[in-house]
């Protein structure tokens, strides 16, 4: 058994769930609501797969008027919704209930307009990250925030999560690049915040929306702002073979005046499981880093120089300059497969604490005592322009105790990001993962704060409930409901 | 006027407002006092001035960020970055040349009113650059939210509340800003004789471009296009832009005149010393010609853009009507954005809206937020919202 604890069903709920299923196949078309158990069984859960609980119902609506109409329906009769988009939350943003209704944006897959002179495009938010850029890239734009799982995740998620990628630290995340949204709220109502304008006319309610986990309101489209692609983009590669010389580098080139679309950190153990996966030709050193920079040919030329010039007396192993295409592909290959080539070996776990860039030496000997003393193993990848570390701690999930053996460590490593001046959670989100650390990051003041905007929004607090708060911080709202 | 409360610490803050509270005593928050001319005038309130909670407590230029206390002067703040080369991308407007104001700004009053400036077209508004900050909220109660770091998303985000609501919802105590490194150099490609729909196509064009294009303004007949990066690569852009828009006729600026030139354009110094009121539209770009021509022709106003056209000042005459702000309010119905009246008299701010009147549910969802953070009303009451 895990570690993380979800509050007891609702038996009362799950007895009418007949009745439940009956209200919504009366109001919405036949095939989008999914009630056989077996069928639920595919929405049990998201990315952090070691929690699973199928839902009483699955609702896959094609409009936002449906979304609204399953949504009143779940509050009316005093329902839990959860909200998912791909369902690629690692945080467990979207694990359902046994007695909650999963309102999903699986069907909501439109683009609806792209506005190339004002430079945005508007998609129902069941459109995956990736689909985004896709759609605008023969016409020279792209999308910015690029998370992992881009592929597969949706443009709902990313805006409950506030996702960002590798490319933030030029870009930003998905709240720099959100300029509204159409939205439905608990009741069913059907609201908009935002468009082609570029700032709120009063309280910045889009800027609390984006980043709020499904507990706000349910987000079925969204307008984003797309930019020109750039002329160009080539890495460098820079090894060396002293973690702390690596981040005095990491400094350096920030200080420097120049502004990389990316700075990508791995650590030995890392570079030694993604050299025998993938072959990119690592040197096998303390800590590896790929600066990435764009422009044209000659401004490209500029910056690498730069960056060498600044990395070269600081004695590094390696320096690999890409001249060409195939060779940023090669010094791309490792860092991308590195989750994939964890997954060989190994379960992992993946934590996402985010600390300030001057801690990153600190954070990682820390790191190293603490793998010591837990016993266990870590490899570090990770964002290091912007101290968004994602160290991935080992384990074997058919051994008993070692998931929570793992958890324990993790805890204790995301303990060490916020003592340090960082915070629990970067780009994934708290979801039930994090949600009994937040009393290491805030006050009960703080979070009353927060869990006050959830009782303006949902005040009943049936959407995505017992997630991104602490348990007992939200136990009286929680029972409050019915 | 009576003296302002002048506490030197969050606790003693707090203690101002808990008291306040109790006895429902409004409280109206000044920074450095540049911008109190802006919003709906608050009435008989006890002034609360964070000129006690000064001071950069933390500056770290390798990890690009900067901690200040709320009533540090933003000039210092600035003085401060220019020694390491850094800046404030947001390019925090001052409004004191447009309002007419005095005072020094501090940086509680552009995070509390989300201040940008030109740049804010492709670096982001000044709630993008907020990493955390600390609050006093309408219960006396300290509030902190972000934190320090370049990502966070560790609960909800009520910077991004916190940032533009005019102390509303809380008095802000300490801002994290994310810092970014100064442009090596900076030119500007500068279009005459154009109108105003002829301006916003050029700056549609060149916005689509890779240039990075940092400043798309229209003052006074002339489109403005600011170019800054590296040493090498703004002769580069300019360059390729020049060739791309086809206007072999475009001058170049650079230099101490350019700095001027956006400082003006960022200030919107073509309406100082002028009378009537001003207002700031906020609109999707295409749509500013339409918008202009409409105010030009039936208000008779004097228009500037910036922000590639998503940004419209517009002065009135001193003789518009005082009904000037539905009319304009109706111009931007069908087409989306919305008019906040920032230059006018008291008489005037009090019976117009000053911020635009939002949907019902929207506006039950602000009013619901005010009513939690300051249940008792006391924290500039009515400046946004009555």
């Amino acid at each position: 058994m895990s570690t993380i604890v979800m509050p007891v069903p609702d038996a009362e709920v799950i007895e009418r769930k007949d009745q439940i299923v009956a209200a919504l196949c009366a109001a919405l078309p036949a095939e989008t609501v999914i009630s056989d158990a077996f069928e639920t069984r595919a929405y049990e859960c998201d990315a952090l797969t070691a929690y699973r609980c199928p839902p009483l119902a699955v609702v896959l609506p094609r409009t936002t008027e449906e979304v609204a109409i399953a949504l009143k329906i779940c509050h009316d009769m005093g329902v839990n919704v959860v909200p998912r988009g791909a369902g690629t939350s690692l945080a467990g943003g979207s694990l359902p209930t046994a007695d909650s209704v999963i309102i999903g944006t699986a069907r909501l897959r439109d683009t609806l307009e792209i506005d190339y002179d004002n430079r945005f495009i508007r998609v129902q938010t069941g459109v995956t990250n990736l689909s985004v850029t896709g759609t605008v890239e023969e016409d020279g734009f792209f999308y910015a925030p690029d998370p992992s799982s881009q592929l597969a995740c949706a443009i709902a998620g990313n805006i409950a999560m506030n996702s960002g990628g590798a490319h933030c630290l030029k870009y930003g995340v998905t709240t720099n690049n959100l300029l509204g949204v159409r939205m439905v709220l608990v009741t069913g109502e059907i609201v908009t915040l935002g468009g082609a304008h570029m700032d709120a006319p009063g309280l910045d309610l889009l800027g609390v929306i984006c980043g709020s986990e499904g507990q706000l309101a349910i987000v079925t489209e969204a307008t984003l702002r797309i930019l020109p692609k750039p002329e160009g983009a080539r890495p460098v590669m820079i090894g060396f073979d002293d973690a702390e010389v690596a981040g005095d580098c990491v400094a350096r080139i920030i200080k420097s005046g120049v502004l990389p679309v990316a700075i990508e950190y791995m650590d030995r153990p890392c570079i030694r499981v993604v050299e025998n996966y993938a072959k990119a030709g690592y040197p096998l050193c303390e800590a590896l880093l790929i600066v990435e920079v764009e422009g044209s040919e000659a401004e490209i030329a500029d910056q690498l120089d730069r960056i060498t010039a600044l990395a070269e007396p600081l004695g590094p192993v390696e320096i690999r300059v890409s001249k060409s295409a195939e060779e940023s592909a090669a010094i791309w290959k490792g860092r991308k497969s590195a989750f994939g080539a964890m997954g060989q070996i190994n379960d992992y776990m993946c934590l996402d604490g985010t600390v300030p860039v001057s801690a990153l030496q600190f954070t990682l000997k820390r790191i190293g005592e603490l793998a010591i003393e837990h016993q266990m193993e870590v490899a570090n990848v990770f964002h290091a322009g912007d101290g968004n570390m994602h160290p991935l701690i080992l384990f074997d999930a058919n051994k008993p105790g070692d998931l929570e053996r793992a958890e324990a460590f993790g805890a204790a490593i995301l303990g060490v990001c916020v003592d340090v001046g960082g915070c629990l959670t970067g780009e994934h989100g708290v979801g039930i993962e994090k949600r009994d650390l937040m009393i290491r990051q805030f006050s009960p003041d703080d979070l009353e704060a927060q869990m006050q905007v959830k009782d303006v929004f949902d005040p009943h607090w049936i959407l995505n409930p017992a997630k991104v708060f602490p348990l007992a911080a939200s136990a009286a709202r929680r029972q409050r409901q019915h | 006027m009576t003296a302002p409360l002048t506490p030197d610490s969050e606790d003693a803050l707090c203690d101002v407002v808990r008291a306040a509270a109790a006895a429902a005593t409004p409280l109206r928050i000044v920074g450095g006092g540049t911008r109190s001319g802006i919003g709906r005038p608050v009435a008989a309130a006890t002034p609360v001035s964070t000129a006690g909670l000064s001071g950069v407590t933390l500056y770290e230029p390798g990890a690009m960020t900067l901690i200040a206390k709320a009533g540090t002067p933003l000039a210092e703040i600035e003085a401060l970055l220019a020694t390491e080369r850094q800046y404030l991308a947001f390019e925090p407007m001052d409004h004191r040349p447009l309002l007419g104001s005095n005072g020094t700004p501090t940086v509680g009053g552009v995070v509390s009113a989300n201040v940008s400036g030109p740049r804010r077209l492709r670096a982001g508004a000044c709630r993008d650059f907020l990493l955390g900050l600390r609050f006093v909220d309408g219960h006396g109660r300290l509030v902190k939210n972000g934190g320090r770091v370049m990502k966070n998303v560790t609960g909800l985000d009520l910077g991004k509340l916190l940032c533009g609501a005019y102390g509303t919802l809380g008095i802000v105590t300490e801002v994290a800003l994310k810092t970014l490194p100064r442009p090596e150099r900076a030119a500007t490609l500068v279009f005459d004789g154009l109108t105003d729909a002829q301006a916003v196509a050029l700056f549609c064009k060149a916005l689509g471009t890779p240039f990075e294009v940092s400043g798309a303004a229209f003052v006074d007949g002339r489109a403005l296009l600011r170019i800054e990066g590296l040493t090498d690569q703004v002769g580069y852009r300019i360059d390729r832009l020049t060739q791309l828009l086809e206007r072999p006729d475009r001058t170049v600026i650079k230099g101490a005149d350019h700095t001027r030139l956006w400082d003006d354009v960022r200030d919107v110094r073509t309406f100082a010393d002028s009378t009537g009121s001003v207002w700031r539209l906020s609109v999707k770009a295409t749509d500013a010609p339409a918008i202009t021509s409409a105010l030009q022709q039936s208000l008779g106003a004097q228009t500037v853009l910036d922000w590639g056209g998503g940004l419209i000042w517009a002065r009135l005459p001193q003789d518009a009507p005082a009904a000037a702000g539905a009319h304009i309010r109706q111009i931007l119905a069908p087409l989306g954005g919305h008019a906040t009246l920032i230059r006018a008299g008291a008489d005037l701010r009090a019976e117009t809206d000053v911020f635009q009147p939002e949907p019902a549910p929207l506006a039950g969802l602000s009013a619901g937020l005010r009513a939690r953070f300051d249940p008792q009303n006391i924290l500039n009451p009515g400046l946004m919202a009555v």
